[in-house]
């Protein structure tokens, strides 16, 4: 009966104004389509260009700094070999420095030191202490300039302006003029960025502190979070009983995901903290901290790529009598494992760029030293660019721009990382 | 009363008489409220081809798939009656599973080898059971269940690489060298010439009759042809009913229901 109405309608004209005319606004939809998606992208990455450009353009100059050399006279008769550390290394500086200029005025020497960083002594001295066998001789060395003097050089302080706005004056500018003619001034790339920690004074002030922190705590993070999440998303997805609790749970872990990671912080300050009374600033706790919300990511990333796993496979596996273990184990968990890793990467990305938390549990102390291990005191990537922030010197706004710079290439490094596990591994069946 | 000695009696018979290998009784199976099989009633002979037929939603895979309970692995089906293998209830509680899976092997319709090596692939199943007990054992085992699955030839210099990388036809030859490697006593098989071109599947299916002599197969097809080459009794299924059961031979020239007739001749289905 059917069949007999089908016959009874007339044949398609495909080629007829109205059937075209319907065809080209399908065509029409598609090309929408096509031009929102594109415009979304430009969008993205116009906000992107401009993010990067600001930074760069603020923070370029952090990646060199003008460094002075000063042969310095290491007397006998004022360094003592068995005790090189407690000679007074303010005086022989000094006195190699007026050296360095001879026509020095009693009244300008204030001027004239304040030109170098304020720890060029220390300097000085660790050097010798280490090489005790300098002393005796003139040894070269160089050291970085004080804030303002690398701000001048760098161009950043307008010479023309009234000595009153400016941050140095003209006794100063005459005297960097003159080192600078007798060669005395470089500005060579600023390594100390990275491998010096953080100082009071811009000019010595790196990120060397920050970065071990930030790895110590990604460490913790990660050793606690990633057995932890994939036992837990195993247990949820092969083990765990169809019940209510089973789904409180998973409702649970969901909204720890989206939980606010300030409110981690306070929690771990509470419990970390106040109850175990663990240290305060060091990346163990940190490292928990970050744990707490980056295990909900890895167990719902466990769990979707568990079950994107075949049937198949897991029917294969039983086939030939494999228990539940050798199912999971040697089939299930290494089929998703790549899923899982580049899961765990962005979410280990994230925690990387996670400052509330631990601003809350005191990652954001002023620590000179880089942290040896994950129970030393330090800060973290996000705390230092939030610390050198709030810093009014000129020399430290460039360094912000300069670490959020550095951060994002870890932050980019991860990512490169997860989409070459996803590419490499990405399984098809 | 009379009932239970009744069913003493034929569970004794049934235990002395060597050519039943399974036997379900009274086979119900629900998906959630929807009830796929109904009072299904079939013995599995031993050392014999038995093939399952009937359209397409019928229940044969659902059948097959109780024998080795491999439903259990659907939250929502539900068994009830009883199977037995060599008079023993598989679907006791105190039966040991990961045992039963071993005598019970599957071939399944899609083939699905591990994405492991070929050599992984069939060494997998001796190797968790504990089989063997050396390497040279296990290479072994593995050959022969190749040579037995008549694909050694095809794969014996490339045993190293993976076993996805293989051809459909040679993948499917692959599952079944992996379930004969396990020495089951039993293979089922789900369809597994439905992926396959007309050689491999008389490769397949002669190897099927070659591996009649030492194990008891159990046989979904669509193909009559295949049906009446391969096996020696038959059951149609239509709408989780077993309709009819017999000699592969009777059925196809004299089945006892229209039904049955009229599958086989094509007129539905
Ligand atoms: N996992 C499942 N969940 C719910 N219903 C199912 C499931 N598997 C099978 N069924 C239902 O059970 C009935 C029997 O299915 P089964 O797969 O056994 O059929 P079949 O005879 O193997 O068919 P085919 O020849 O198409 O493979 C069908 O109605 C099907 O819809
Ligand atoms: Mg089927």
């Amino acid at each position: 009966m059917s069949i007999a109405n089908e016959t009874a309608r007339p044949a398609v004209d495909w080629r007829s104004v109205e059937v075209t005319r319907f065809r080209k606004r399908r065509y029409a939809a598609d090309r929408r389509l096509q031009f929102y998606g594109m415009g979304a992208i430009v969008i993205a990455l116009g906000l992107l260009a401009i993010l990067v450009t600001s930074l760069i353009s603020t923070g370029y100059s952090a990646f060199t700094q003008t460094m002075v050399t000063v042969p310095i006279e290491l007397r006998e008769d004022q360094i003592d070999r068995e005790d090189p550390f407690s000679a007074n290394w303010r005086t022989i500086l000094r006195d190699s420095l007026k050296k360095l200029t001879p026509e020095l005025e009693a009244s300008q020497e204030r001027d004239y030191f304040a030109l170098f960083t304020n720890n060029a002594q220390f300097l000085v001295r660790d050097q010798v202490v280490k090489n005790p066998q300098l002393i005796g001789t003139t040894v070269s060395f160089t050291f970085p300039v004080a804030d303002p003097v690398d701000q001048l050089s760098k161009g950043n302080i307008d010479r023309n302006q009234p000595e009153q706005l400016r941050r140095v004056n003209d006794v100063q500018i005459a005297f960097y003029d003159k080192l600078s003619e007798q060669g005395a001034i470089s500005v060579p790339f600023n390594w100390s960025l990275f491998f010096n920690a953080d100082s009071r004074f811009p000019e010595l002030a790196g990120l060397a502190g920050a970065i071990s922190g930030s790895f110590w705590a990604l460490l913790v993070c990660f050793l606690i979070s990633f057995p932890a999440g994939i036992a837990a998303a195993i247990y949820l997805e092969e083990f765990a009983p169809k019940n209510r609790l089973t789904d409180l749970i998973e409702v649970n872990i969901n909204n720890l995901a989206a939980v606010p990671s300030v409110v981690f912080g306070l929690l771990a300050l509470a419990v970390f903290i106040g109850w175990f009374g663990m240290p305060r600033s060091v990346p163990l706790v940190g490292g928990m901290t970050l744990a707490l919300m980056t295990l909900p990511t890895i167990i719902i990333v466990t769990r979707a790529s568990l079950k994107s796993v075949p049937a198949s496979i897991r029917e294969a596996a039983l086939g030939v009598g494999a228990s539940k273990h050798e199912v999971i184990l040697h089939h299930i968990l290494p089929l998703a494992m790549p899923t899982i890793l580049t899961g765990t990467i962005i979410g280990l990305a994230q925690a990387l760029g996670e400052t509330a938390p631990l601003l809350l549990i005191g990652m954001n102390a002023f620590i000179t030293s880089p942290p040896a291990g994950f129970l030393e005191p330090s800060t973290a990537l996000p705390t230092q660019i939030f610390i050198w922030a709030d810093s009014p010197e000129r020399g430290f706004v460039s360094r912000t721009s300069a670490a959020i710079l550095v951060l994002l290439s870890f932050l980019i490094t991860m990512n490169a990382i997860a989409i070459f596990f996803r590419q490499r591994f990405e399984r098809r069946w | 009363m009379l009932t239970d000695t009744t069913i003493e009696k034929k569970l004794t018979a049934m235990a002395n008489d060597p050519k039943i290998k399974m036997r379900g009784n009274k086979v119900n199976v629900f998906y959630g409220e929807k009830q796929a099989l109904f009072d299904v009633d079939l013995d599995v002979p031993g050392n014999a081809v038995m093939a399952l037929i009937g359209p397409s939603g019928c229940g044969k895979s659902t059948f097959l798939r109780c024998l080795n309970r491999m439903n259990d692995t659907i939250d929502i089906c539900k068994v009830t009656g009883d199977i037995t293998l060599d008079g023993e209830d598989i679907y006791d509680p105190k039966i040991d599973v990961v045992e039963l899976r071993a005598r019970v092997g599957m071939v399944f319709q899609k083939p699905n080898p591990f994405p492991k090596s070929i050599y992984e692939n069939i060494a997998y199943g001796p190797r968790i059971h504990g089989l063997t007990k050396t390497k040279a054992e296990l290479d072994e085992v593995v050959e022969s269940s190749l040579r037995k699955a008549a694909i050694w030839e095809e794969v014996k210099d490339r045993l190293q690489e993976p076993g996805t990388g293989l051809s459909g036809g040679q993948q499917q030859r692959l599952c079944i060298a992996r379930a004969i490697a396990v020495s089951p006593e039993v293979i089922l098989m789900d369809e597994p010439c439905s992926a396959l071109d007309p050689i491999a599947t008389a490769k397949v299916e002669e190897l099927i009759d070659e591996l009649r002599l030492n194990f008891t197969i159990v046989i979904v097809t669509h193909s009559m042809q295949q049906a009446a080459r391969v096996s020696q009794r038959t059951a149609m299924f239509h709408l989780g009913n077993l309709v009819e059961e017999g000699p592969t031979d009777k059925m196809f020239t004299n089945p006892d229901t229209k039904l049955t007739q009229d599958y086989i001749t094509g007129r539905f289905g």
